[in-house]
């Protein structure tokens, strides 16, 4: 019997022991079972989010009826006699916010993705993809922070007229704070492009920015702008700095440099607020957040649009 | 395949050329290290002008570096040395003030990967074009279907112009990148194995083309087929271990060749 153990060879003595587990039978089995529930938790808790949201936002519409809602251009729901529910102001304060963000973080994302995929040297490139990540990894409250003490007093010293709270400090800040998103998936897209098809326009004679600019910046377009889009969904996500920083005041104003409130930010205010449940201002973060929830789909639904209509295959 | 089987398939080329033809590349006691590695040592060629010149040798003979040094491609290796004088038509390449996107628009490169870019048929070709400042619309377009003439691939693509280079088969993709280095009227056209990617029957029509091109360019190709190098070329030189063994008319190289190592390596003896 040990005589017959020993003629074996390594690989069947392995397979002998792991048929008397049954390792091969079962677990293999139960492996992507375990794997299905796990991608199921996140599915149902998608589900769950968007049903509650619409239920909740449903119950608002039967207080407050949708045309006041899309139309009126004041939000007040404060008022005990006159209270209005007019998205707009919070449409806008969104709006300010989220350019601000995005004419800060695009040409410094795009230019330090250029610099890191096709400059810069690997010595540097190591030491600052770490610095970005940990820029991306900042809470941000920590930002919140940093633009009202920091970027605002800096701002006023500057330009005396602005308000403590204004749209373009905590704009900028978001814009720092989505560069980082910007930079890294750029990024990924330049590197992805082939060094055979930047050889071939440097043999042409292309200095390396033409190289840059015309060959491997247009090849990479489709990631670069999904890069973009989904960053800005998250600028318009953005609660804290702009609760922080941005102030309490909705207006439908499109001066920068006066109080706003953004649709996150009365999210906020209500939910930390000793609002009742159950009445119209409670179920009024609900469509607020529905409303958000739509901006960001769309803005989702856009990326992969924009990303397959400028694929540059290779 | 015996050397007997080679010679009845040489043709003897250029044995009294009519005129004198101009040197294009002198290359003088050039030598090259990748780190601490000497991939090419003391190598001396003169290659003419509308001729064309074949490299062979086995794989890590030095001949792809060779190729690339001459239009200065190879400095993209980081950690690369090179010594000596490579001259282009009398002016040393290395030298500080011949830029090299100059000559790098003068001496066009095929490599052996096609490396067409992810744009249009139409706008790889234009694409040298725009970027030395041309934007006279007619020009470009006249350039364009001359250059895809001239790699004869016209008739396959001009009803495509505007689609991606990338639905091309590989063989087209390669004359696509042969167009592509024509657009610029080059002085020489550098070739680094451009067959070797490709099935045979667009291996034969590259072969085609090459015989035509040398007419106007003066052509340096590096190969590892034999076959290829004695079927299309009129100069030969062998590599091996970094150096020139032997350089001499292909008719010579592959019919009386004088070193013993290149007599073994055509024969297929090694390699």
């Amino acid at each position: 019997m040990k005589a017959n153990e020993e003629q074996k060879s390594p690989v069947q003595r392995l397979l002998d022991k792991k048929n008397k587990n049954g390792f091969l039978g079962k677990g293999e089995k139960a492996i992507p079972v375990i794997l299905f529930l796990m991608a199921a938790v996140s599915v149902v808790t998608t589900i769950g989010i968007v049903l509650t949201l619409i239920v909740e936002t449903f119950t608002f519409f039967k207080q407050v009826p949708l045309a006041e809602f899309l139309t009126a251009k004041v939000w007040y729901p404060f008022s005990k006699t006159d209270a209005s529910y007019g998205i707009l102001p919070l449409f806008i304060g969104t709006l300010k916010i989220t350019l601000i963000a995005a004419l800060t973080a695009v040409p410094i994302g795009l230019a330090v993705a250029i610099y890191l995929s096709e400059y810069a040297s690997e010595k540097v490139r190591k030491v600052m993809k770490p610095i970005l990540e940990v820029l991306a990894g900042v809470p941000t409250i920590v930002y919140g922070f940093f633009a009202l003490t920091f970027v605002t007093p800096i701002l006023r010293a500057v330009f005396p007229s602005l308000e403590m709270f204004n749209a373009i400090s905590p704009g900028v800040v978001v814009g720092m704070m989505i560069i980082p998103m910007i930079v890294s998936l750029s990024e990924d897209a330049l590197s992805s492009v082939p060094d055979s098809v930047r050889q071939g326009a440097l043999a042409l004679g292309a200095t390396k920015w033409e190289m840059t600019w015309r060959v491997a910046f247009p090849a990479a377009l489709s990631g670069i702008i999904a890069s973009i889009v989904l960053a800005l969904s998250r600028a318009i996500g953005e609660t804290m700095i702009v609760s922080i920083a941005g102030g309490s005041t909705p207006s439908a104003s499109l001066d920068l440099t006066t109080s706003l409130q953004t649709m996150t930010s009365y999210i906020v205010q209500v939910s930390t607020g000793d609002v009742g449940f159950g009445t119209t201002i409670y179920y009024s973060i609900y469509a607020v957040g529905f409303t958000l929830f739509l901006f960001t789909l769309a803005m989702n639904i856009l990326a992969q649009k924009i990303s397959r209509r400028f694929r540059e295959e290779y | 395949m015996g050397i007997v089987a080679l010679k009845t398939k040489t043709k003897k080329i250029n044995e009294q050329p009519l005129v004198e033809r101009q040197t294009v590349y002198s290359t003088k006691n050039c030598n090259l290290w990748y780190g601490n590695h000497h991939a090419l040592k003391n190598i001396n060629l003169d290659m003419k002008e509308r001729e064309v010149t074949a490299i062979i040798g086995p794989s890590g003979c030095g001949k792809s570096t060779y190729i690339k040094t001459l239009n200065r491609m190879v400095d993209l290796v980081p950690n690369v040395k090179t010594a000596g004088v490579i001259e282009y038509r009398g002016r040393n390449i290395f030298s500080k003030d011949f830029h090299v996107e100059e000559l790098r628009t003068r001496v066009g490169m095929v490599f052996q990967k096609p490396n067409p870019f992810p744009k249009s048929i139409f706008e790889n070709i234009a694409f040298g074009l725009r970027i030395h400042g041309i934007k006279n619309k007619q020009l470009i377009h006249e350039t364009v279907e001359k250059s895809l003439r001239q790699a004869a691939i016209w008739d396959e693509v001009k009803d495509r112009l505007h689609e991606s280079a990338y639905g091309l088969s590989g063989g087209q993709q390669q004359r696509l990148c042969i167009a592509r280095s024509l657009a610029l009227e080059p002085d020489v056209l550098l070739m680094d194995e451009p067959t070797s990617a490709l099935d045979p029957v667009s291996t034969l029509k590259v072969e085609e083309l090459i015989q035509e091109l040398k007419e106007k360019y003066s052509i340096i190709i590096v190969t590892h087929n034999m076959q290829q190098a004695s079927r299309i070329s009129d100069k030969t030189a062998f590599f091996l271990n970094g150096e020139v063994v032997e350089y001499d008319d292909t008719y010579t190289i592959f019919n009386h060749p004088k070193d013993h190592r290149t007599e073994d390596y055509i024969t297929g003896r090694f390699g």
